[in-house]
């Protein structure tokens, strides 16, 4: 393959020619919703799917009609039901044969919040989705409201001074379903992402990712620390990297070192945090906490 | 053609069931259902029919069981669906999606008080509260007429000129819960009414985005079209309605159902079972030499503006019957109606039945003794019917 390399990995003719993401898309500049589009796009590699996105940031990314920024039969929801319509779709295209993949791409509000009752019980239906939460920790939408995603400490135009709540931990309550696949995400490691996104794809039943996508407007961040922040929030523990089969057998995909130079710095690259003053060292013992609950787990090893 | 002896829930799940196996050869059948009273022996029984190519989702809530439609009928399959009261309401966000999105499908609603407080009888108030939101809305009167219109629904809501989802609604109990002896269609029969269902909008497998931002002026256009299909439904209705009596060999009524109403000077208007009523009370109002008669709204939306404007050129003194109330203003039939009588015609409304309340005969005398002898119209009133 006469393919020029980017990032460890071939690009090939798909990413340049039929993006899922196409060229003059309103996302913000560093947005990892984009990012995370390219990696779906390459996951897909041409496969017939067809997404629905409900109310948040990725409608917006659609783009204005007659025209649309997705390279793919995208149909809009109401904001808490993508996962009902998705059911729906993918029901209709079983029933005619259809190999295409029904893909739900929805903020954290239309998945931890809104959206959790239609979620959760497509998720025990198991319905035959595959739902992508692209996790920006605020309502990017309305201009950066909280979420039961935002962390603790982060100031939202809702929480001015700081979230005083811990995040829902989204992964546990969607193992809790028994679903075949439920994983979370790395963008700071492409290939964990493209690996989880190609296994998603493929599998049938109800499969979960979660992707910590970040958001230099909510997060007040540089639009270019945007795969740094993650790698800072995987390599602290702050972002525990793994997946869960069957609601049961875990495997942690990357190993973090637990520095609490990483958390620190995590903190200090984002103006959301400057206000409520949350330190590395009040974050520590939560993830220690976190993270000796995830290692009692049943593992998939 | 067989018949039965059968609830008008079962007669709408009948006709839900034919409908969804009409669409074998097209894409087929997909609904989401939730149970509320007194809709739920509709969804029940459609959850027990075997149906080729086709599947009813048992969902979570009302709001998913429209969005399990919307993504259906997204997809080009056929769908449907039945709630009552508060079921209808916490589906509303999508109820309006699905006829913005022009997506085509029958809901039935057995007609039901909204609570808290909780009150499981019959009222209009559940389906007027969406009467805007852009679905074609028929009344019906009796069993047989829930089962044909949610036929001529599906026929009337997916052809090309008109692409908008129908509500098809119920005096819940009053007939969701009487059993009454009713035809139901061969398949055959029904599969020649009603032609696979085609989309042209439907997700595929070409970039299309159904939903996206639009600005104000395509707005303007969008709502125009959809006033535009609307009417579009009112013109193509008689055509339709002969090729029902084909098919079917029996007559299916029209937007509005006149009873004795050509020579009356004193008309009665209603929706639902309270026309059933109305039409009891002219015959024994007959009997003592008024000239009264009944007239049955039956297609809410689009209204019937023009069809009511003849009917009422000749009543002197008309009364709205509304089983509903838009408190602040009156009955919601009477504040559709009014305009459509001439400046020398005596409307009155009557609001009775809220809440279910049993209508009876001597209450529809009383309200006619009012109407006569009357000087000019007054506030709409509230008539108390007791249990
Ligand atoms: C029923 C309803 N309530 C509120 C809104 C307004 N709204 C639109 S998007 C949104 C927040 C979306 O947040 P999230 O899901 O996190 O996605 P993001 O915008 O951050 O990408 C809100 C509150 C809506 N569209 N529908
Ligand atoms: S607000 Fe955040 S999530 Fe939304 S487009 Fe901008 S960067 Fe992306």
């Amino acid at each position: 393959m006469n393919e020029p390399a980017l990032n460890g990995m071939a690009q090939t003719e798909h990413d340049r020619k039929k993006p899922l993401l196409r060229p003059g898309n309103t996302n913000c500049g560093g947005c990892g919703m984009s990012i995370a589009l390219q990696m779906l796009s390459r996951a897909i590699a041409g496969q017939p799917v067809q997404l629905v996105v409900p109310a948040c940031c990725g409608a917006v990314a659609v783009g204005n009609y007659p025209f649309s920024s997705f390279g793919a039969p995208v149909v809009m929801s109401t904001f808490a039901c993508s996962a009902a319509v998705a059911g729906g779709l993918a029901r209709v295209a079983a029933l005619n044969g259809e190999e295409t993949r029904v893909i739900c791409w929805a903020g954290d509000g239309g998945t931890y919040d809104i959206g959790m009752g239609a979620l959760s019980a497509a998720a025990e239906r198991n319905e035959d989705i595959l739902y992508i939460c692209y996790d920006n920790e605020i309502y990017g939408n309305t201009g950066g409201q909280r979420s039961s995603a935002t962390p603790l400490g982060a100031a939202t135009t809702s929480t001015p001074t700081g979230k005083p709540e811990v995040k829902k931990e989204i992964l546990a309550i969607m193992a809790a379903h028994r679903i075949p696949y439920a994983a979370s995400v790395s963008l700071a490691h492409p290939e964990d992402t493209l690996c989880k996104l190609r296994l998603a794809l493929e599998m049938r039943g109800f499969r979960f990712l979660h992707i910590l996508s970040p958001c230099p407007t909510g997060w007040k961040s540089e639009p270019s620390h945007g795969i740094q922040l993650i790698r800072l929030a995987v390599r602290s523990g702050l972002f525990p990297v793994l997946e869960i089969r069957d609601g049961r057998q875990m495997t942690i995909n990357v190993e973090p070192d637990f520095s609490d130079l990483a958390l620190a710095e995590y903190l200090a690259m984002q103006g959301r945090f400057r206000k409520s003053g949350v330190t590395a060292m009040v974050l520590r013992d939560a993830i220690r906490r976190h993270w000796e609950t995830l290692r009692s787990a049943p593992t998939g090893d | 053609m067989r018949s039965e002896l059968i609830s008008a829930n079962h007669a709408a799940a009948h006709a839900a069931t034919l409908a969804a196996r009409a669409n074998r050869k097209g894409r087929g059948f997909c609904s989401g259902v939730y149970p509320i009273t007194p809709s739920t022996e509709c969804m029940e029984l459609l959850c027990a029919q075997e149906i080729e190519k086709g599947q009813v989702v048992r969902v979570e809530g009302e709001h998913s069981a429209m969005a399990v439609c919307i993504g259906s009928v997204a997809g080009g399959a056929r769908s449907f669906t039945a709630t009552s009261s508060n079921g209808l309401a916490y589906m509303a966000e999508n109820v309006v999606a699905a006829a913005l999105l022009r997506l085509p499908m029958v809901m039935m609603v057995a007609n039901r008080t909204l609570g808290p407080p909780w009150n499981i009888w019959a009222d209009h108030g559940d389906s007027l509260l969406l009467r805007d939101s852009g679905w074609l809305q028929f009344y019906c009167a009796d069993n047989q007429e829930v089962l044909d219109t949610i036929l001529f629904a599906y026929r009337l809501g997916e052809d090309a000129r008109v692409m908008l989802p129908v509500m098809v609604c119920q005096d819940g109990f009053v007939l969701s819960h009487t059993m009454a002896q009713t035809l139901i269609p061969a398949q055959e029969q029904v599969d020649r009414f009603l032609p696979p269902l085609s989309v042209s909008h439907r997700l595929a497998d070409q970039p299309h985005a159904l939903g996206s931002v639009i600005l104000p002026q395509q707005t303007e256009v969008l709502r125009r079209r959809h006033h535009q299909a609307m009417g579009e439904a009112l013109n193509i209705y008689p055509e339709l309605q002969r090729e029902f009596a084909e098919i079917f060999g029996r007559e299916l009524p029209g937007p509005l159902v006149g009873y004795r109403d050509e020579d009356a000077e004193l008309l009665i208007l209603s929706m639902g079972t309270l026309a059933g009523t109305v039409e009891r009370s002219v015959d024994r109002l007959r009997e003592r030499g008024v000239k009264v008669g009944s007239l049955r709204i039956r297609l809410l939306r689009p209204f019937p503006a023009r069809l009511l404007r003849e009917k009422l050129a000749r009543a002197r003194r008309v009364a709205v019957l509304d089983r509903d109330i838009s408190p602040g203003f009156g009955g919601v039939l009477w504040g559709e109606c009014r305009t459509c009588a001439g400046a020398e015609t005596l409307v009155q409304n009557y609001m009775l039945g809220l809440g279910g309340g049993d209508v009876r005969p001597e209450h529809i005398e009383q309200l006619v003794d009012d109407l006569r002898g009357r000087e000019s119209a007054g506030e709409p009133m509230i008539m108390e019917v007791g249990v």
